[in-house]
């Protein structure tokens, strides 16, 4: 495959951690911001170490390491923070980014110390178990192997690939967490993601689909991933959908496939279950903890627990410890996700969903692990009570507007006819608005699974996985041709 | 400028020599990029968030004995930093792609075109805040119905960014600007919610157009209130201009050289002299136009940026290209670039509207969308990247906008409009009203025909 030597780029930041040598340095900028009155002075240290991988067709086509180091300085005065990042971390470009956030609320380093810091807690350190995971990655010889082995994969089952692609990548990060209520922990991450997609193309027909796999804390995972069923999988969905007729718009019963379907229960409802929507009072759910907000068919529940997957963590990005959430249960609603700021400004409890892509952003409340819990149907139960009707066999991507409407694309789906899937359909598009459609979750079947992704919201870009069972939707409208 | 992480492009240049030499690499390039930013939000009269952020980042490239290239990016600027970047790069380019292996652009050291941007110095943050605050205040004094606004921001930001390559190519551009958003929630008792909103750029906070942003945004949420489902079927549409540039932006890669010789671009190389669209279209990408607030004169590989005509009279013209793409095709890059081993290529800003001023160059004349009834007025497309399949042609979209029947626009619901991209640009009827410049392009208002709308009446 490679004429030439094969370093390793793993372990670029090693010997320089993120650690209880901070303490001094970081217990000054803590004292100081609390000397000038803040109500609290919480500091993100952050140290990542990033590979990108793509292949296509027969070749590597890009090799992206990237690696960094970053502050986040938040400083809370009652309700009100103001934020300042930076990459300078030495003592002085803290102070500085201090001085910054101090100014944002009125408070300057010269005033009088108004608020006492008894210093920092002793190091939670959830990261002293994981400081060999990524020499525990594979190297990149071994990685470009896999990606190589499954654009092969692809060309071996597929027909009509114009193009086949495979990518990895690999995010170690390394976070120290201190704040002046005497939080100190730090924690070492790992993610990685594998995807595949291929378009097929014959004459005007076209079809384009993808695959993505992820976990957290699971250094072999690149090593076990079953690159052949994957690919295999692929395949038969693609033979499927390249000759699709479009699916005539209208208003149907849905019966949503599990593991990524669980997309729509997140960005239809599980936003608007963070404190964040309660801020802003953009959730129609704000006053409803009690109420009956879905149907009893529906419990669901958000965790950063389950083992290796894409949302779990150790500790949150404020130093917490995660927990398992139920966020509705046989259709009432429980709890809100909260991270240190909704807490303040909502009174919902912390649940250790404190979440942020980098030090560049501040935390907020962020799902983790999110998902429908498991019912007592089988999937072909659901499927045969529908008359006519579509099947989601896989989901694209999709958003929820300011006003909790909601819109996902239908990468893979089928008709329901008389209770049994028929023609493969391209081009839906599921559009409701949470609010009306939770309630009309009449069945859910007993075949709960999880699928990693990513997030996208206030503090950035983060992983998390979502899930469900098969569900079914009594009526939605579904755009088509 | 008040910058206080500013970059020296000289210092890193020498920097960069000296760590080469050492590491035994001859031929390197770098990009480097670093900024101050200031941001504010509110809620009701109140700050909601305060943020600041001193950013720098740099990518660097280093081409081996056998002529492959790797890349390294990092945050961390100081001198091991640099060493270890172009170490990691050095290392990188064991797995370059020997059939793909970018150089330096021709272009790298050519005379860049003149861009007027005044440099602003940033404004206090407790000021944007201010303004910020008086903004909201009067954009939910505007209307009742209007009871907050949720998302809005003010930022501001001054940037640095530099190539350098190991043949003495040095760019550099300072840059300011700033960024307003409102975008506001209305509600009424019994109906749902809706919400609009509007955003300007400028090149310092003092020059945004304040006013201007609260009155566009209070008008379209108003606009929005009364509301009615429309009927599932095939309507002509009339796209504002924000909203087609957005459609053309979503399937940018008919124009993209990468995406093409990736073979996920509906174009193939032979597709250049083909009838892509009505004999009356035409689409230019002109980064240095002057309403592009925030134009950059030089692309990732330091290849100056110009007009290029990408749709003349209907037919696709030009292609846009990176130096490797460029190479490929054997023609010159046209500053489209990012900087990578496999190297972006993407669009600046898109000039769209009709080919001349002769009938068969302009469509249908006199096009008033209040004119008949039926038409479907497109404000506002979401969900670009769920529900646009750029390499199959297919999109389906939520939309904001109105259903005009006996002269009078009425707000849709909720609803859906899907179609092909090939369709719709041979299926353009003409263009309504004087081009817009938007932060995205300028563009007149857009008539197509016969797109499917899904709707809940």
């Amino acid at each position: 495959m490679l004429a030439t030597p094969t370093p390793s780029l793993t372990a670029s930041l090693t010997g320089d951690s993120l650690d209880n040598r901070w303490r001094d340095r970081l217990e000054t900028v803590l004292a100081a911001g609390a000397a000038a009155g803040a109500s609290l002075v919480e500091v993100f240290l952050e140290s990542t170490d990033h590979i990108g991988l793509l292949a296509e067709q027969e070749r590597i086509t890009n090799v992206s390491p990237a690696f960094g180091r970053g502050a986040g300085l938040r400083v809370f005065l009652g309700d009100r923070d103001g934020f300042v990042s930076t990459n300078d971390l030495s003592e002085a470009g803290l102070l500085q980014a201090l001085d910054q956030a101090l100014g944002m609320l009125g408070l300057t380093r010269s005033n009088l110390g108004a608020h006492g810091f008894p210093g920092l807690a002793s190091l939670r350190d959830h990261g002293a178990s994981k400081e060999n995971w990524l020499q525990h990655c594979p190297g990149l010889e071994e990685s470009t192997a896999r990606l190589l082995e499954a654009t092969a994969l692809l060309d071996h089952h597929g027909e009509h690939f114009q193009a086949r692609r495979g990518s990895y990548a690999r995010d170690w990060q390394e976070v120290l967490v201190a704040a002046s209520d005497g939080t100190f922990a730090r924690d070492i991450r790992l993610h990685q993601s594998v995807g595949i997609n291929a378009l097929a193309a014959d004459g005007d027909h076209r079809a384009s689909l993808g695959r993505r796999y992820g976990s957290s804390g699971r250094p072999d995972d690149l090593r076990q991933w079953d690159a052949q069923a994957s690919a295999v999988d692929l395949c038969a969905s693609a033979r499927s959908m390249l000759y699709a007729d479009y699916v005539d718009a209208g208003t149907y019963p849905v019966v949503l496939a599990n593991r990524f379907g669980g997309v729509i229960f997140h960005e239809a409802c599980g936003h608007l279950l963070e404190t964040t929507q309660v801020e802003r009072g953009t959730t129609p759910f704000a006053d409803k903890v009690g109420d009956t907000i879905a149907h009893e068919a529906v419990t669901a529940v958000d965790e950063g627990l389950s083992d290796g997957a894409f949302g779990s963590l150790s500790m949150d990005d404020e130093g917490m410890e995660p927990e398992r959430t139920v966020l509705i249960e046989n259709g009432v609603l429980q709890r809100f996700l909260s991270d240190r700021a909704g807490e303040l400004r909502t009174g919902h409890a912390r649940t250790g969903s404190g979440r942020r892509q980098s030090h560049n952003f501040a935390a907020a409340s962020r799902m983790r692990n999110t998902f429908i819990a498991a019912g007592p149907h089988s999937p072909e139960q659901l499927i045969g009570s529908v008359d006519r009707g579509l099947y989601c066999k896989s989901m694209g991507g999709g958003s929820v507007g300011p006003t909790g409407q909601f819109n996902f694309a239908v990468e893979e789906g089928y008709l329901i006819e008389d209770g049994q899937l028929t023609k493969p359909v391209k081009g839906a598009t599921l559009i409701g608005e949470a609010k009306e459609v939770m309630p009309r979750i009449s069945m859910c079947a007993n075949d709960l699974e999880l699928a990693a992704g990513f997030c996208g919201s206030v503090s950035g870009s983060i992983f998390v996985t979502v899930g469900q069972p098969h569900i079914k939707v009594d009526t939605i409208t579904v755009g088509g041709r | 400028m008040a910058n206080s992480t500013s970059l020296h492009a000289s210092d890193l240049a020498e920097q960069l020599q000296t760590l080469a030499s050492e590491l035994g690499v001859s031929r390197w390039d770098l990009g480097a990029a670093c900024s101050t930013d200031t941001s504010v939000q509110v809620d009701r009269g109140e700050a909601k968030q305060l943020k600041g952020a001193q950013r720098s980042s740099i990518t660097v490239r280093a081409w081996n004995g056998h002529g492959l290239v790797g890349i390294t990016s990092t945050t961390d600027l100081s001198p091991a930093g640099l060493a270890r970047a172009l170490g990691g790069a050095r290392d990188a380019s064991a797995y370059g792609n020997p059939d793909d292996t970018p150089g330096f652009s021709p272009l790298a050291t050519a005379p860049l075109a003149p861009l007027d941007q005044p440099l602003s110095e940033p404004r206090g943050i407790l000021e944007l805040l201010e303004t910020l605050k008086q903004a909201e205040a009067e954009l939910l004094g505007r209307h009742q119905a209007i009871s907050t606004v949720p998302y809005n921001g003010l930022a501001q930001r001054s940037s640095q960014r530099i190539y350098l390559n190991s043949e003495g190519a040095c760019r550099e551009q300072q840059l300011s600007t700033a960024s307003l958003y409102l975008y506001a929630r209305a509600e009424e008792d019994g109906r749902k919610p809706r919400s609009s909103g509007a955003v300007r750029l400028a090149y310092g906070a003092e020059q945004l157009d304040v006013a201007g942003c609260i009155e566009e945004a209070a008008e379209r949420t108003i606009q929005h209130l009364d509301y009615a489902p429309i009927a599932t079927g095939h309507y002509t549409c009339v796209f504002s201009p924000e909203a087609f540039l957005d459609l053309i932006g979503a399937f940018s890669s008919l124009f993209n050289a990468r995406a093409v010789l990736d073979g996920v671009s509906l174009s193939q190389r032979d597709s250049l002299g083909t009838q892509l669209a009505v004999p009356f279209l035409s689409i230019h990408d002109n980064g240095l136009h002057p309403g592009n607030i925030g134009a950059t004169s030089f692309d990732g590989e330091g290849t100056p940026v110009a007009r290029l005509p990408l749709v003349e009279g209907g037919f696709l013209r030009h292609f846009l290209h990176s130096e490797a793409t460029a190479r490929a095709f054997a023609v010159a890059p046209t500053g489209h670039a990012g900087l990578g081993a496999k190297v972006s290529v993407g669009p600046h800003w898109y000039e769209i509207g009709p080919a001349g001023s002769s009938d068969e160059q302009t469509g249908a004349r006199g096009l008033d969308r209040f004119s008949q009834d039926g038409i479907v007025w497109i404000d506002s497309l979401s969900a670009l990247h769920a529900g646009v399949k750029a390499s199959q042609g297919s999109f389906s979209l939520p939309f904001d906008g109105w259903l005009i029947q006996g002269g009078e626009a009425r707000s849709i619901e909720a609803a859906t409009v899907a179609g092909d991209i090939r369709a719709v640009l041979k299926g353009l009827l003409g263009f309504e009203g004087e081009p817009k410049v938007t932060p995205d392009g300028v563009c007149p208002m857009v008539w197509v025909e016969g797109l499917s709308i899904t709707g809940d009446a």
